[in-house]
């Protein structure tokens, strides 16, 4: 009966996190899709505490302690989650996968303590659990602190070397845990551990800031597997399920985000090497971009037939997406015609800058993805860019020695005027300098976004 | 090789839920618009954190006096959670956004 009990709770836990991950798919049901799959992993931890018993038949002992820790970690998730500003979520998530991953890696490490008998079967699956999972953790945790900007890039021939001969001497480790277990005994766990960790560390360290997103699903995905190895371990189905799942689904979904910046995986991967030496070259100094006063810019919007604002991080940072709605409005009511262009990586996940104008109340017509903004630029008067930087670099399309080559981007120089707002000169999150700052038709209007934009309000007032 | 055979008929459906589950994996996901890959990948990572469900069990069957299997099945049970409830709080946060523009 409890036998039963429990693989029903398993069933329910897994059919929720098919559907879960389905109507997250779609904008109109993904809140539910979320909370549906939360009920089912409820479900299944209820059924786990209550019902699970192990081969010996013993039920789960230590109910307190489990409960203390749950209760210490929903505490801690709950106001970690809550209290983190929007423009920090895709920190957040990292987070929260690294700490899925060391869930996983400390789970191998107590099985492989604890049991007599090894066959190979079982030392593989807890081998492949620890070395995936410690890599997801050591690995989201830099991809964190790159996205706090804690972390700078490291860009090094050698250190893509080193890794690549890490990655060879743990995976022969593992071979030889696993058919000759008697060479290394029990040290075997700890260097796995060890080197694994270091793995992850070097495999984020060299890859640009501007692609963590990509890493982070990717390390997502890896978690997942990590998860499933814990499944096999357990004969456990929900484990299996929800991990491969999550391994499956985060990899297309790694794939998907690499198809919307025009890039292979491989190329986000190990593409940045070459980035330190090509993004600086010795032309900057001899340029001078041009100023442009606050009235100058309410001008030449109030006159214009059409503008075009182009978001970005900065935009996120200032938290001036309201401030940005008024200013729409406010031209709107002057007969221009204003619109969004929206990188599908704008900010620093896809899908950012859709978040934060819809948190604004911005008309959902009024954005325009890529694809659709790009035509209309050459029939805008004005376009203005709100603390964006890579995505508008037109070294993505001309400077085949660009770290960025090859990515599509709006193409905010077909305008007749370009306006970029920005706190100052200084690069992008990609590191590179951008020639759209220096062109004859573009004028800088430097300041926090949110405050150069309340100033160009007031300003269109008086007009 | 006998061993491996073995070892592919004693886990045989578990390999079928395996090939199933990364086909349903890509079915699920395939078109999904740009807009929503950053909650997607969140809603993902809370999912994953069923690992915790593993971290209970470590520490259910723990000896009272094996310390080094309370100890850091403790600490799994405490990060797995906070996988899973910071993750799902997270993407719920995210799908806020979105729920407001319709109203």
């Amino acid at each position: 009966m409890t036998q039963f009990m429990l693989e029903i709770s398993y069933l329910l836990g897994s059919i929720s996190f098919i559907i879960g991950l389905k109507m997250l798919s779609h904008p109109e049901s993904a809140r539910k899709g979320n909370i549906i799959a939360a009920v089912g992993m409820g479900i299944a931890i209820v059924g786990t505490l209550v019902f699970h018993k192990n081969e010996a038949g013993e039920s789960i002992g230590n109910i307190p302690l489990i409960l203390l820790a749950i209760l210490i970690g929903t505490g801690l998730g709950y106001v970690m989650a809550m209290r983190v500003k929007m423009t920090a979520m895709p920190q957040m998530v990292s987070l929260f996968n690294g700490m899925g991953g060391a869930c996983a890696a400390i789970i191998s490490i107590v099985e492989f303590n604890s049991h007599q008998s090894q066959s190979p079967g079982f030392l593989s699956i807890v081998f492949l659990g620890l070395a995936i999972g410690s890599i997801s953790f050591s690995g989201s945790m830099v991809a964190y602190g790159k996205l706090d900007g804690k972390i700078n890039d490291v860009y090094s021939k050698l250190l893509s070397l080193t890794n690549n001969a890490l990655f060879l001497v743990i995976a022969g480790l593992i071979v030889l845990g696993i058919f000759m277990p008697s060479a290394l005994g029990s040290t075997s766990i700890w260097l796995i551990l060890v080197l694994a960790l270091l793995y992850g560390v070097l495999f984020v360290m060299p890859i640009g800031g501007a692609d963590m997103p990509v890493v982070i699903s990717l390390l997502n995905s890896f978690t997942g597997v990590a998860a499933a190895m814990g499944g096999f371990l357990y004969d456990n189905s929900v484990m299996l399920t929800g991990g491969i799942l999550v391994g499956s689904a985060g990899t297309i979904l790694t794939i998907l985000m690499c198809t919307a910046m025009n890039r292979s995986l491989l190329n986000v991967l190990i593409g940045s090497f070459g980035g330190g030496a090509g993004g600086s070259k010795g032309q900057d100094g001899e340029k001078v971009a041009k100023e442009i006063s606050v009235t100058d810019a309410a001008i030449l919007c109030a006159y214009a037939q059409r503008v075009c604002i182009v978001p970005g991080y900065g935009l996120a940072v200032a938290q001036a997406q309201h401030t940005c709605h008024e200013f729409e409005k406010i031209l709107e009511d002057k007969g221009v015609d204003v619109y969004y262009a929206i990188h599908p990586v704008a900010g620093r996940m896809p899908g950012h800058m859709n978040v934060l104008l819809a948190e604004a109340d911005v008309p959902y017509p009024k954005l325009r993805e890529m694809e659709d903004a790009n035509p209309l630029l050459s029939n805008t008067d004005v376009t203005i860019v709100v603390g964006a930087n890579d995505v508008v670099n037109p070294a993505a399309e001309t400077d085949p020695s660009s770290p960025i080559y090859g990515m599509p981007i709006i193409k905010v120089d077909l305008s007749k005027n370009v306006i970029i707002m920005k706190r100052s000169m200084g690069k992008g999150y990609a590191g590179i300098a951008n020639e759209l700052f220096f062109m004859k038709k573009s004028r800088m209007l430097f300041g926090d976004a949110k405050d150069s934009l309340s100033k160009l309000i007031a300003e269109l007032k008086d007009i | 090789m006998n061993e491996i055979m073995q070892l592919f008929l004693e886990n045989r459906e578990f390999i079928f839920v395996i090939m199933l589950s990364i086909f349903l994996g890509v079915e699920v996901i395939s078109n999904v618009p740009a807009i929503l890959h950053t909650p997607l990948m969140s809603g993902a990572n809370a999912i994953h954190g069923v690992v915790i469900i593993g971290a209970i069990i470590v520490m259910g069957h723990a000896a009272a006096d094996n310390y080094l299997a309370l100890g850091l099945g403790f600490l799994a049970v405490v990060l797995g959670t906070l996988n899973v409830v910071g993750g799902f709080v997270v993407t719920n946060r995210m799908l806020e956004m979105f729920k407001k523009k319709k109203s």
